[in-house]
């Protein structure tokens, strides 16, 4: 009875796991697919095949400004991010302090939050502050989501980084800002490029807390809400959709291979594991 | 080797705290000597080592080199070098870069830099893998690359941090061997850190031997195995044998003691020696024992029962009660006569030559 019981899990699992994957990205899927079927509302069966939505973007000044104002809250929160992030992940892997475990937990602590409490308390604090609603604010919210996810790449890009090796470089003559030049820099710069792109993606289409916190002007995940009201429009919204799916995977990709070269630099096993 | 003083520790101690990691410790390191510091983990040695070489700053006391003093002078203008333990080879450079790194600030023409990375890497018999990537090279490589790497600074000292015990048995053996030479051919002082006491007495002009942040012998390797200045240091170098003695007598350098089994003894006067209450520590090491054979006899022998016996491949380990001693006796002996064959139980007549018994502080 064990038996048949195994053998039918051993030949159903594949099966399951690959209804699985199905679900979770056949949604996914069908956005490219619509976007180019000659068609305004997204039905089956296709209509025919068109780069007209695509071509429609292109025009549309209100949604360039958007993308422009994402672009530049996504720098910014990237930079902010990775910045705090490069002094958090060192303190965490190269220092030991009383409270080292509350704050590391503490900083990962926005992973797990619900983002609309966040969104609503910053909100809140801002507004007591007497800070208007911009750009701004947005970014400032963003930093904090973003931190998080800048400590992990930053952080497995440090650890593991042999404090010997920036003693080795003093004691072959060079200076605290040479060493930091010729061996920090060059060793976790895939590690804190990694960081920018993540934050960036993160940020680029990040809508809960961009929407309570930005003013008059909107980010693209904001406009792209706005324009789900008018079904006329959905198509082109499906155009922008599959845009930034194709750049998010591409900046998150590589992200991953550069942290993973990062990784792979600072291992200095001293021969013990050779 | 000369007799000009290449590094003076004078009085240093390094405190954390209410610890002391180095407790009022003072040497002076010849030049062109190969001196090691010796000791268990926490003696205090790779603390005095990062001192001399800047990465540690002592609480007291001070620290010359070559004549001038160190206090304030960070590690990237001091005249030493150092092989790191873990070797700390740059790992996104390869194996020239990582030769020629400190020669870069020394802004010296292509061709000359090019010519003394090439012979610092053939001096360490690593010519031909200036291309090889840090990541391409084995335990022992990296270590020579780490080696080239400090020598080609051309320092006045060379520290070396437990450079060999990454490496496996026989090619420590070997670095062993090579280091020596090395030291021997370019003259440099080293100044080696190990726990290992084969490594130091294999290598060493003078070794220091360290306990808890103290320094409690400074000799040449025979001296300290030979004519450790107490139990401790007698005890970290190897087997010994020790048996409680009675002082007899005391002349200008020497003290007569008496033992149930050795009978009296002339001995040199230990140096760290407080004659309270009139006892001291007589040890042979396990080796100076010689088994006698039938009717070979000995001017100076003791007598016992093997007890138990241990075979080492060349040498057999017995274990020998004599009549009067507190503790059985260690015996190393050579296998080519027959020592492994001596039953346990057997009647067992041991020679001994009186010079070397040592009388030690307790």
């Amino acid at each position: 009875m064990n038996a048949v019981l195994r053998r039918a899990a051993i030949n159903w699992l594949p099966a399951y796991a690959a209804l699985y994957i199905l679900f979770l990205y056949g949604p996914v899927l069908l956005l490219p697919l619509f976007s180019v079927n000659d068609s305004a509302t997204p039905t089956l069966p296709f209509a025919g095949f068109t780069w007209k939505w695509y071509e429609q973007l292109w025009g549309n000044r209100e949604m360039i400004n958007a993308a422009w104002n994402s672009v530049r809250v996504g720098l910014a929160a990237a930079i902010l991010s990775t910045v705090l992030g490069i002094c958090g992940a060192r303190a965490v892997t190269r220092y030991r302090f009383a409270g080292k475990r509350a704050m590391s937990g503490l900083i990962m602590a926005p992973l797990v939050l619900p983002e609309i409490i966040v969104a609503i308390s910053l909100l809140l604090v801002l507004l007591a502050f007497g800070m208007s609603l911009s750009l701004v604010t947005v970014t400032l919210g963003h930093v904090l989501i973003c931190l998080p996810y800048s400590m992990v790449v930053l952080m497995s890009g440090f650890e593991g980084f042999d404090r010997s090796l920036e003693e080795a470089s003093a004691d072959l003559g060079e200076t605290a800002f040479g060493t930091f030049r010729r061996v920090t820099l060059p060793m976790v710069a895939p590690a804190i490029l990694a960081s920018l792109l993540v934050s960036f993606t993160i940020s680029f289409d990040e809508f809960i807390v961009a929407f309570f916190l930005s003013g008059t002007d909107p980010t693209l995940p904001i406009y792209i809400w706005g324009q789900l009201r008018f079904a006329s429009r959905l198509p082109a919204v499906l155009a922008l959709g599959t845009i930034m799916l194709i750049g998010s995977f591409l900046l998150v990709t590589i992200a991953e291979l550069l942290r993973r070269r990062a990784v792979a630099r600072t291992k200095t096993d001293g021969g013990l594991f050779v | 080797m000369s007799d000009r003083p290449m590094i003076e520790v004078r009085d240093v101690t390094r405190s954390y705290g209410n610890f002391k990691a180095l407790d009022n410790a003072s040497l002076t390191i010849r030049e062109g000597e190969f001196f090691s510091l010796l000791g268990p983990s926490g003696c205090g040695k790779t603390t005095l080592l990062r001192m001399i070489a800047g990465f540690d700053t002592p609480t007291n006391g001070a620290i010359l080199i070559d004549g001038q003093k160190m206090a304030g002078i960070p590690a990237n203008r001091r005249p030493t070098n150092m092989v790191f333990q873990s070797y700390a080879i740059f790992p996104h450079l390869n194996v020239e870069q990582n030769v020629g790194y400190g020669l870069k600030r020394l802004r010296l023409e292509k061709a000359e830099e090019k010519r003394r990375v090439d012979e610092a890497l053939a001096q360490v018999e690593l010519g031909g893998l200036g291309r090889r990537g840090a990541g391409e090279l084995s335990g022992g490589q990296r270590q020579r690359v780490a080696l080239a790497r400090a020598l080609v600074m051309r320092p006045k000292v060379l520290l070396l941090d437990e450079p060999l015990s990454a490496l496996d048995k026989k090619l420590r053996e070997q670095m062993q061997v090579e280091l020596r030479h090395l030291q021997q051919s370019v003259g440099i002082t080293f100044v080696l850190v190990t726990h290992d006491q084969y490594e130091a007495l294999a290598m060493s002009d003078r070794i220091a031997v360290m306990f808890g942040g103290r320094i409690a012998q400074v000799d040449t390797p025979k001296q300290v195995y030979q004519r450790p200045v107490n139990r401790q240091v007698a005890d970290f170098l190897g087997g010994m044998n020790f048996v409680r003695a009675r002082i007899v007598g005391e002349a200008e350098g020497h003290i007569v003691v008496d033992t149930p089994g050795f009978g009296q003894v002339r001995a040199e006067r230990p140096r760290q020696f407080a004659p309270s209450n009139g006892s001291a520590t007589l040890g042979i090491r396990p080796e100076r024992l010689r088994v006698l054979w039938d009717e070979e006899t000995a001017k100076h022998q003791v007598s016992g029962t093997v007890v138990d016996r241990h075979y080492f491949g060349e040498i057999t380990h017995l274990v020998v009660e004599i009549p009067g001693f507190e503790a059985p006796l260690s015996v190393t002996e050579t296998n080519n006569f027959g020592a492994d064959d001596i039953p346990v139980g057997a009647p067992i007549r041991l020679a001994y030559d009186p010079d070397a018994l040592v009388a030690m502080a307790d």
